[in-house]
């Protein structure tokens, strides 16, 4: 079973344009800021929105704008959980749970529905009514609601975002079992790395509407395209121009690394390779270059310094050494980065 | 600051209240406020018209079911004449003390049957009103016309079930003339004035007289123009104007 | 005693508020001939027309149920030029001046109206001067009432509660009756009182449109304004009966019930 889907959205001025091929098997996270189409995505999969393109699920055509065939969203046999539960406020957790199946026209929806709780530890819930849940108990009802239907597709929106920090360790747990126990295609949306990287078995990295990045946790972390994937990986990435042993950045600024190679390229410096001076330092490093604290943030033991410049980057440093350089935003600074810290790839 | 809002208000709203008299704002010298039977609508009109170009009193009417309108003045309406469609609802203005002088009598009116243009239903008689099949409307007993229909009807002695009982004599002549109702028992002066419809006139026998009193009342802002209004609708020309309507004389 | 948080000046127009509403029924109250209440109030007519009134109001409101819901329905899901013209056209009855209201009935419904004229021609039906023209008139001028309110219940639910079940796999029907109409119950229900207790004061639109005729089309309203000329004293004693049995019923409605889910 598979998901094959090119979709194109046009509206008010936001453009989604992706490619998604997902195997059975195998759990995808689309991975984006906010506003990056993630939700339109999932309710263009899920057929509430009209698209440009084409969605094939398992051999079966549900969308096709060429030859106009559209299967409505309560044909397409596809489970859509949604942030914020929305379970149905009028309904019991058990009546909730036995709503797709009594869809379905089974006469023992009720009993299916009693056996979902039973395995999720929920069984004494039953007769609650959904605003007497705690926030990860409607969460982890409105799951079953959706995998009671057995559906071929399982979308997730943000599963895990609507949740109190503390809760959310757990119910990702749970989720990350009724995944692994799920026959179906899987996809999941989130702007949240780290329910990405916990969840999924490949990250589609989604920005204004496109896909920028594809591949698994490791490989999207170490090789980010975007400054949002950087960001989330807590890395620098820059972007130039190699020219064999430098790169030239979009400013005129250059970069000394060896084995650059040519063309386009991403450039990643680990805030930890970077070091900073009160004056210009003698020594081995290529690149120094000068510039001016802009802010500093304690992480623990450890200070992030971000230094503007010629070439804009966070420093990784400790808290006596922000103390010893007298270090404030504003204060001018040296940076300097060896070229054999810095890890090149192509654009 | 929000205090004072209220307090303006308040003092406004009372004030409003307050100020004019129990039946509303007074009116000029040269307005006649004149309360008449709904069936004399057509012929006080033109009565209205031509106090204006001699006498130049402007005359404003209120028509409305005799009994509506003695319920108004009861409460304590204020009009300068009354013009009544029977002798019983002046006698109870008369009795609260509300007329101002004697009455006279202006007019008298027959009842007649009204029927669709070209009578299609074929009814010539009283007696045809109670055909089964028939939609017969009348004015509700309590109205003068509603009353005089009854007694018209005893006096026949023809029962007749009306599909509705209208709350004003003119009602019962609108729904002939929509084509609602197939019959009717109006006054002859409807019948005249309307155009609309046809007559069937009642035998002498049954038929029923009503009286037409008018009289000013006490509570006449404008006792002149009252007595001016009266005094055309008994002249010469009042009267023409009313047999022209279809009152019969007194 | 709890201190209510709402400015003076506007708990000073509130009660002026409440003054306007009380003092006719304390007039009411007051003038009332207690002393013939119970022959009054038992008499055939007062009783009829207290049946036939409560019988074409509920009728009424029942009707406008079934076609209001829809088109309220109808209503929400439209949008633009489409909207602003079904709306007005089904808040015009609330604009129309009663009577006037009637007279439109006439012309559509009469034996020489649009579609009476057909009914009355083809199969001898005449509409005026029945109850059912009593029902109709009601429901003309009430219907809007439930429309809007449950036209605004509807805009203010929350979509995805339609979508979630969609994607369960509910078709249309399913979707409506499982989840739309639950979770309207609320503007369902104040919307149908709110009907109902417009079609029980009905007046204007019956009289003209059905007429008046004890028993049949004589609704209380009707006879209290009869009475009024003939015998005051029953048509106050007739009014309080109303006033009363109105307001048990609206006490009845419990805030439950208007209330949300």
């Amino acid at each position: 079973m598979t998901l094959n889907a090119r979709i194109k959205i046009q509206r008010d001025g936001f453009e989604l344009d992706v490619q998604l091929d997902v195997d059975e098997g195998e759990t995808v996270a689309v991975l984006g800021p906010n506003g990056a189409g993630k939700t339109t995505l999932l309710r263009a999969l899920s057929g509430l929105i009209p698209i440009v393109g084409r969605v094939e699920l398992a051999g079966e055509v549900l969308e096709d704008s060429e030859t106009r065939v559209r299967v409505p969203t309560e044909r397409r046999h596809v489970g859509l959980v949604f942030q914020d539960h929305v379970l149905f406020p009028h309904l019991t957790v058990l009546d909730n749970i036995a709503f797709g199946l009594q869809a379905q026209h089974r006469a023992d929806a009720r009993h299916v529905a009693r056996d979902w709780l039973q395995r999720a530890g929920l069984e004494d819930k039953a007769t609650s009514m959904p605003r007497e849940l705690s926030g990860g108990q409607a969460q982890r009802v409105a799951l079953l609601r959706t995998l009671a239907t057995e559906p071929r597709l399982l979308l997730l929106d943000e599963p895990l975002s609507a949740l109190d920090v503390t809760i959310r360790a757990e119910v990702r747990r749970e989720l990350s079992r009724q995944l692994a126990s799920f026959r179906g295609v899987r996809l999941l949306v989130t702007h949240d790395p780290l329910e990405a990287i916990a969840l999924a078995d490949r990250i589609v990295v989604l920005e204004r509407g496109h896909v920028v990045q594809s591949g698994t946790p490791e490989e999207v972390t170490a090789r980010p395209r975007s400054r949002f994937v950087a960001d989330l990986a807590g890395v620098n990435l820059l972007r130039g121009k190699a020219h064999g042993d430098h790169i030239k950045l979009a400013n005129g600024a250059s970069v000394a690394a060896p084995e650059a190679g040519e063309g386009d390229v991403f450039a990643v410096i680990h805030p930890r390779a970077v070091s900073l001076f009160l004056m210009r330092p003698e020594g081995t490093p290529r690149n120094v270059w000068q510039g001016e604290t802009e802010n500093i943030d304690l992480h623990g033991e450890r200070v992030r310094v971000r230094v503007n410049g010629p070439v804009p980057l966070v420093a990784e440093v400790t808290p006596s050494a922000v103390r010893e350089l007298h270090l404030h935003a504003g204060a001018p600074v040296w940076i300097a980065v060896k070229a054999t810290e810095i890890s090149v790839y192509p654009a | 600051m929000t205090k004072r809002v209220v307090v303006v208000l308040v003092t406004g709203l009372l004030a409003a209240c307050g100020s004019s008299s129990a039946s509303g704002l007074s009116t000029p010298q040269t307005d006649v406020t004149v309360f008449a039977a709904a069936s004399l609508q057509p012929a006080f009109d033109k009565i209205g018209a031509r106090l204006l170009t001699t006498k130049r009193f402007k005359t404003t009417f209120s028509y409305a079911g005799t009994q509506t309108l003695t319920s108004q003045l009861t409460q304590g309406a204020q009009a300068d004449v009354f013009a009544s469609a029977d002798k019983e609802h002046m006698n109870t203005l008369l009795d609260a003390g509300l007329v101002a002088a004697p009455l006279a009598v202006f007019a008298t009116n027959k009842l007649e049957i009204a029927v669709a243009r070209g009578n299609p239903k074929g009814i010539h008689t009283l007696t045809d009103l109670a055909r089964p099949g028939l939609v017969v409307v009348l004015a509700d007993p309590s109205v003068p016309a509603g009353k005089y229909a009854q007694q018209a009807l005893r006096n026949a002695r023809v029962t007749v079930k009306p599909a509705s009982l209208e709350l004003q004599v003119t009602g019962v002549l609108s729904k002939v003339a929509l084509g609602e109702a197939d019959a009717g028992i109006v006054y002859v002066s409807d019948i005249v004035t309307s155009g609309k419809v046809d007559g069937v006139s009642i035998p002498d026998d049954e038929n029923v007289t009503a009286v037409y009193p008018i009289a000013p009342l006490k509570s006449a802002t404008n006792p002149a123009g009252a007595k001016a209004f009266i005094d055309l609708v008994l002249s010469t020309d009042g009267q023409a104007i009313l047999k022209a309507a279809g009152f019969q004389g007194v | 005693m709890t201190q209510l948080r709402v400015p003076a000046a506007l708990v000073a127009l509130a009660g002026l508020g409440l003054l306007f509403f009380l003092l006719p029924l304390a007039g009411l109250i007051v003038r009332a001939p207690w002393n013939q209440a119970a022959a009054s109030i038992g008499s055939a007519e007062t009783v009829t027309a207290l049946e036939l009134s409560f019988f074409c109001s509920v009728t009424a409101t029942a009707i406008a149920l079934v076609l209001g819901i829809p088109l309220a329905l109808v209503l929400s899901r439209t949008s633009g030029t489409l909207r602003s013209v079904l709306r007005a056209l089904t808040t015009l009855p609330m604009v129309l001046p009663p009577v006037v209201g009637g007279v439109a009935l006439l012309l559509a419904f009469g034996r020489t109206g649009l579609v009476g004229s057909f009914l009355y021609q083809g199969f001898g039906i005449q509409i005026p001067f029945t109850t059912a023209a009593a029902v109709m008139a009601e429901t003309f001028v009430a219907m809007p009432f439930l429309v809007i309110a449950v036209e605004g219940g509807m805009r203010s639910l929350d979509p995805r509660y339609e979508e979630a079940a969609r994607a369960l796999g509910a078709r249309g029907w399913m979707v409506f009756a499982r989840v739309t109409l639950p979770l309207l119950r609320p503007a369902i229900f104040s919307g149908a009182v709110l009907c109902w207790a417009r079609a029980l004061g009905e007046f204007g639109a019956t009289i003209t449109f059905a007429g008046n005729f004890p028993g049949r089309t004589q609704t209380v309203p009707i006879a209290v304004y009869i009475a009024l000329e003939t015998h005051p004293d029953s048509a106050i004693l007739l009014s309080l009966v109303l006033l009363a049995v109105s307001v048990a019923i609206l006490v009845a409605m419990r805030d439950r019930w208007l209330g949300a889910p």
